[in-house]
This record gives C-alpha cells, structure tokens and sequence, in this order.
C-alpha cells in the first residue's frame, strides 16, 4: 500500500529512479482505473447504438445492394415481388439540389456579412439570434412553414416545396458554420490584402473566401449529410409519388419518406426495399462526412 | 511652407509626410497625442520607444490602415506631398497602392509564392509581364535565388526570415513610393534580421521607408532619423504616447536633447 518511501520518490535497487507507475501511490493508481473504466463505459454507450444500427440496417439491406433493379425500377405493386426505388434517389437528388441552391447561396452571404461587415452590430445579432432559434426549430414544423407559404399558394405538394423546407433546415447549419470558416482566417490576412491596396470585396472574394474554402466545403457537406436523411419536412411538402417524376412542380418521392412508408406497410418486398433506402441513406451520409473530413483535412494556416 | 531649401546642391530631399497636431484615438481614449514631424524622401525614419507608446498606431496613420479598426480616429493634419491624406475625396485603397506595408509577423496569403506576389500586381490593375515582376520582387527582396525552382509552392512553406522577405517582396511588387515597417524583424533570427537590414539599406534608394523597431542596434544601423515616443500616464492608469523628440539617428543616439531619450537608448533607466 501507500508506504512513506512510496511517496517520497522510490528508487530502484539499481540505485535509478523509479519511474513505473507502481511507484505511484496505491490510490492514485486505483482512481485512474475506476476513471478509465468509466469513460470506456460512456464511449461505449456512443459506440455501441452507432454499430447496432450499422450491423442491423447493413445486415438486412446489403444483401440487397447487388440487385441494380434497385436503382433503376419502381416498387412493385402490393403484393408483387422485386422492383426498386429509382425513382426515390433522383427524388432525394432533385430536392437536396434546390435545397442547395437556395441554403447555399443564401447562408454563404449570410455569412460573409456576420463575419466580414457586421461584427458586432445589431443586425448581425439578430441574424445569428434567428440561425440559433432556427437550428432548434422541430423539423416537422418547418415542414409545415413549407406547407403554408409554398404549398398552398402553388396548390400542390412539390419537390420545389421539399427543396424550401430542406433549404431552411440547413440554413442555420451553413451560416454557423461558414461564419466560422470565415472568422478562423486570422485577421493580418485582411490586413496584408488591404495593405497592398486590394479593396475590401477583392480582399474578402480573393483571400478570405479561398483561405476559408474547405472549411466552407466541409459545412455546406455536413448540412447537406444532416438533410440527406430528413423525412419529417418533407411529409407536407414533397409528399411522395409512386411513379417517375422529375417535374419539381409535382409530389416526389424521396428516400426517407419511402422507408417512412415502406417500413409500416405489411408486405415483405416492400419492406425490403425501406432497408435497403435505409443503407443506401446511410451510405450517402457517410460518405458525405468522409468527403467533409477529407476537405478539412486540408488546412491552411 | 518650404523652410530653407538648398538651392546650391541637387540633393535636395522633399518631404513625404507632414504631420500637424496628429491625435489618434481608440474610441473614447485618446492613445496618442500632438505628433508634429516630417518624413523625408529616400531616407529611412526609424520610430524607437517603450510598449505602447503608439508606434503601431502612427505607422498606420501613414496608409490610412486605422480605417480598418471600428472606433479608431485621427485628428490634425496629415499630408503626402502637400495633400490631405484624410480629405473627403481620398480614396484609402489609392493610398495604401502608393504607400505599402509590412507587418510584424510574417502574413504570406495562403497562395503560391507567386501568387503572393502577382495578387497585389493584379487587384492593382497595373499591366505588365508578371513573370517579370515576380522575379523583379523577389530579387528586390533578396529571396529571388532561395525559391526561383519552387514558385509554385505554398508561400507558407518558407521560413519565417523568407516568409518576412516574400512579404516585402509582395510590398515592392505594386511600385509604391513608401514602405512602412512594423517590427520586421521581431520574429526572426539574426542571419535573416540582418540580411532584412541589408535589403532595407538597399531599399531607400528607390523607397522611402519607415520602420518601427525595439532594437536599438537596428535603429542605429539603418535608420537615417529616429523619432522616440513615450508614454505618459493620464488618470485611471490610462498612458498616452507623444513624440519625444526626432532628429538624425547619430544625434538622438549620442546628443539627444532630453535626457531620459539618451538613458532609453543606452538602456539605461531610474
Ligand atoms: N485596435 C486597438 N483598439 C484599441 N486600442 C488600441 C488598439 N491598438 C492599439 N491600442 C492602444 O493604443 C496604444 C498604443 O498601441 P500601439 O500598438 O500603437 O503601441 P506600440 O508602440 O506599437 O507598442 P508595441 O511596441 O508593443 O508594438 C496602446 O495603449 C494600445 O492599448
Ligand atoms: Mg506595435
């Protein structure tokens, strides 16, 4: 146990300082186990669910994978086998472009004002006041926004519709985290630029922006992995359609609202389909999160 | 407004700067008062004196660089070549292309070497052979024959010293008349500080140069005219800097006129 020559720094026969761990007290020692045993458990808590998910969603969809009617077929009619769900992946495609077209161009602007014209001032509070609340704005609520100020007027659910709700739900994920590419470029960066007379727009549009690409990059990925896999925004507005469509002004299926549908009605080819989207879905995301980890790989100062 | 020009010899220098009653404030608080002096053409003005004093502050006077701090201000005169530098018509970016800058710490764009250097050429509109001007920067700089294989590579794979010389470099690349300096050589060891020295030497042929420095020797090795500024405390622990006194290097280094200059130059203090 903890003897005296314990704490005052034993040496080894050899004469040498010991400098093994068994030279600390008993105590120490035992408290540092109990702590490590503790964060393994609680890692293992993260750990674990991520895996099940893997094993049980990759157990029963990848199997799947191998036929290509998946993606290039409709599902079949109740009661009939095979089929796929081609026309879910260009749905999801269709509705995280115009998703992207809007968030992006829009949270990108945003935040070159928070971070470059702004600081400080009373707009650019309320502007991340607004991303904050949004960020925490039920997803199935800004389906319903989509609803009343898309869907209605139009008289129709949409992919257009989907593409807003999805749109808004990333907005705030691309201003936060493209204000933050934009603030870590360090400030003598703007202070060269302006020092060798470039303008403040060739300074912001020549220097800051390209600095802060992949950091930029990394954030539209992540927001766009984050819509990826929503079902709830789209409910009200894409809906969903069982045949071909690419006309955005026209209901469109998508990947999670089909497994949404196909994973609650009584037919086993149906329900195969929903785990297979379900790892085609995962696939994407992580994937997309791969792609984002490559890019802020990168980095530049 | 001319004093005494020299009719007889043809080395007549003009004068750059003139500041009148310059006040420069941070906000509410006055950091720097009633700096009244001259910068002469082709000559390096060295600025010397303790932390604080506003060094940093009155070499951004000189390219209107304060602009870019929310809350900073400057009152009094002051004028290149006889213009107002802070008249309503000036345009600030025309100012910084004729008057350039390099910082304390090594600030290389996160480009190419040559992009470093062809980035200023450019937002500058100046047409020209920029292969040209490149090596012409970069041999100004001294670093023309350390980096001519590797252009193409990253400006912030260089050394700190080079980095600081790829930094004038890229100042000498627009053609400005005046270079300001602050603190260049902080970062950097002896070999590149005083190969910086050499090239400042070599610079005020075509430049007139104004270099903030902590290092007395550098002041006193490439310094024409040095001006000490000091700091005095105003209430509530507050310090205001003011110019001491300027004049030729040799005579603030050996005859200053106050005393406490002679004692902050030889490092002596009490
Ligand atoms: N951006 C700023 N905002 C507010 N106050 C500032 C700012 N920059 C400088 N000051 C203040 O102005 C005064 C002078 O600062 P300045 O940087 O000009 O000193 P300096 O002589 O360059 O010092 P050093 O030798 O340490 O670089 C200091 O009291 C400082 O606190
Ligand atoms: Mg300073």
């Amino acid at each position: 146990m903890t003897s005296i020559q314990d704490q005052a720094g034993a040496t080894t026969p050899s004469g040498m300082p010991d400098l093994t761990s068994s030279s600390v007290s008993g105590n120490r020692n035992r408290v540092g186990t109990i702590l490590t045993i503790v964060s393994g458990v609680f890692v293992a808590f993260i750990i674990i669910p991520l895996l099940l998910v893997l094993w049980d969603v990759g157990g029963r969809g990848l199997p799947l994978l191998f036929n290509t009617d998946l993606y290039t077929e409709l599902p079949p009619p109740p009661g009939l086998e095979d089929g796929g769900f081609g026309h879910a992946i260009i749905g999801s495609l269709m509705t995280l472009g115009i998703a992207a077209a809007i968030s992006f161009p829009v949270g990108v602007l945003a935040a070159v004002y928070l971070a470059e014209f702004g600081r400080g001032t009373r707009i650019a509070y309320l502007v991340k006041f607004s991303a904050n609340v949004l960020t925490g704005v039920p997803a199935i609520l800004i389906g319903l926004f989509a609803y009343t100020i898309v869907v209605r007027p139009l008289g129709s659910f949409s992919a257009f519709s989907g593409g807003v709700a999805l749109g808004v739900l990333m907005l705030p994920i691309v201003i936060r985290s493209t204000e933050e590419a934009l603030l870590l470029v360090p400030n003598e960066m703007r202070q060269a630029a302006t020092g060798i007379g470039a303008t403040r727009f060739q300074t912001i549009t020549r220097i800051i922006i390209p600095a802060a690409m992949s950091a930029i990059v990394t954030g539209l990925i992540l927001s766009l992995a984050r819509a990826a896999g929503e079902a709830a925004p789209l409910l009200f507005t894409a809906f969903n359609n069982s045949f071909w469509n690419t006309d955005p002004m026209r209901p469109i299926a998508t990947l999670p609202v089909l497994i949404y549908f196909f994973s609650i009605i009584p037919y086993k080819p149906q329900q195969d389909l929903a785990w297979a989207a379900a790892v085609v879905l995962l696939i994407i995301v992580l994937t997309a999160s791969l792609l984002a980890r490559f890019f802020s790989r990168a980095k530049k100062f | 407004m001319q004093t005494q020009v020299d009719n007889q010899t043809q080395t007549e220098t003009k004068r750059v700067f003139k500041l009148d009653n310059v006040n420069v404030y941070y906000g509410p608080h006055l950091a720097l008062r009633d700096v009244n002096m001259d910068i002469m053409e082709h000559e390096v003005t060295s600025f010397i004196g303790p932390s604080g004093c506003g060094k940093s502050t009155l070499l951004r006077c000189f390219n209107r660089l304060n602009d870019l701090i929310t809350g900073a201000r400057v009152e009094g005169n002051v004028t290149y070549h006889g213009a107002n530098l802070y008249g309503e018509k000036v345009d600030p970016v025309v100012v910084r292309r004729k008057i350039g800058m390099v910082f304390q710490k090594p600030n290389p764009f996160p480009k190419s070497i040559y992009e470093n250097i062809a980035f200023g050429v450019r937002v500058n509109g100046m047409k020209v052979n920029m292969d040209e001007v490149v090596e012409q920067s970069l041999r100004g700089a001294a670093l023309w024959d350390e980096v001519k294989d590797k252009l193409k590579d990253s400006g912030l794979s260089l050394s700190g010293g080079q980095q600081q010389r790829l930094c004038i470099a890229r100042a000498i690349a627009v053609q400005p008349e005046v270079i300001l300096m602050d603190e260049p050589c902080s970062a950097l060891d002896p070999i590149s500080t005083l190969r910086i020295e050499e090239l400042i030497k070599e610079l005020k042929q075509k430049y007139t140069i104004v270099i903030v420095t902590h290092n007395m020797q550098q002041a006193s090795r490439v310094a024409d005219v040095t001006a000490f500024f000091n700091a005095e405390a105003v209430e509530k622990g507050r310090r205001v800097g003011y110019l001491v006194e300027y004049g030729p290097t040799e005579m603030i280094f050996n005859t200053p006129r106050e005393q406490y200059t002679l004692d902050y130059v030889s490092g002596r203090f009490g």
